[in-house]
């Protein structure tokens, strides 16, 4: 599996999920936010936390107009995959390649800690290593990651079966507990916990390393 | 010639920034404030001839995300 992780100014996370997906076997490669094209033969597009231009304007809204994003569209667009972690996720629902917006937390502080995550009933690609209703342990570290969608798409999340992960404790507000959503075709999943933290018991929690393993065992069978 | 964009989070969407504000007014000791919505201004120098759609489209695209948010665009 190749897949290529994209830099912007402020991405601090870009290293991490590099890393996470080079544990789990892909080949990486990392690009740069004015790169106007992906690698050749990239499967997945890794999208990493961080604050992409300083947050300026609305967290995500300056690198979702990036020359890279235009080609992370079009890959998208193409059917391919897509990973968005924190500001990652803020990104992707700029881009509108996933419904909806995240907002400030609720409590208006800065949250970071390891949160339980519930699984949800989502049959997408990135959730082979898990199965639904099962709860794991994953850090988080924003301030905007309250989402929040119209009732109508969230009711559309949850008939579709496009719900990732809920918060088993709320920490942000957001709508329905959910930490984690996937596009209509399964291919785009963004979530505001990281993963990428939590791939060795001496990170306090390997319940991430499983995302990357069984996507990319996922689409080493399909 | 100038315009002005104002960006507001929609009716309906709630605003905890703006809730913290009318807290801290409360405590101040400013009785009967009921409500506090807090936006942004941008203000945009732009070349002349500049259409009203024009700003709308910078709107549409970038300055507001009108998943969350309205705008209003004044000219002049």
């Amino acid at each position: 599996m190749r897949a290529a992780v994209i830099t912007f100014p402020g991405s601090n996370c870009d290293r991490d999920l590099a890393v996470g997906l080079a544990m789990a076997g892909a080949e990486v490669k990392r690009v740069w936010h004015k790169d106007s094209t992906l690698p050749d033969g990239i499967d997945l597009v890794g999208i990493p936390g961080g604050f992409s231009y300083g947050d300026y304007l609305r967290c995500g809204a300056i690198a979702a107009n990036s020359p890279i994003c235009k080609a992370v569209k079009a890959h998208a667009e193409k059917g391919g995959y897509v990973f968005g972690v924190c500001n990652g996720f803020q990104v992707l629902t700029e881009t509108r390649l996933l419904p909806g917006a995240l907002m400030r937390n609720a409590g208006l502080k800065y949250i970071c800690r390891t949160v339980g995550l519930e699984v949800g009933e989502n049959s997408s690609d990135f959730m082979n290593g898990y199965s639904a209703g099962q709860v794991i342990q994953v850090p988080i570290a924003h301030h905007d990651g309250n989402y929040t969608a119209t009732t109508e798409e969230l009711d559309r999340l949850e008939v579709e079966g496009r719900v990732a992960f809920r918060y088993s404790d709320n920490p942000n507000g957001s709508d329905r507990n959910i930490a984690g959503i996937t596009s209509a075709n399964g291919r785009v999943l963004g979530m505001m916990p990281h993963p990428e933290r939590a791939m060795e018991d001496a990170h306090g929690s390997s319940d991430g390393a499983r995302l990357f393993a069984g996507l990319i065992g996922a689409m080493a069978t399909a | 010639m100038k315009a002005r964009v104002h960006v507001m989070l929609k009716n309906g969407v709630l605003d905890p920034q703006g809730e913290a504000v009318r807290h801290a007014l409360g405590a101040l000791g400013f009785d009967g404030v009921n409500g506090v919505r807090q936006g942004k201004v941008i203000e945009l120098d732009l070349a002349d001839g500049t259409t009203e759609a024009q700003v709308n489209e910078m709107c549409e695209k970038l300055l507001a995300n009108t998943v969350i948010e309205s705008y209003t665009v004044g000219l002049g």
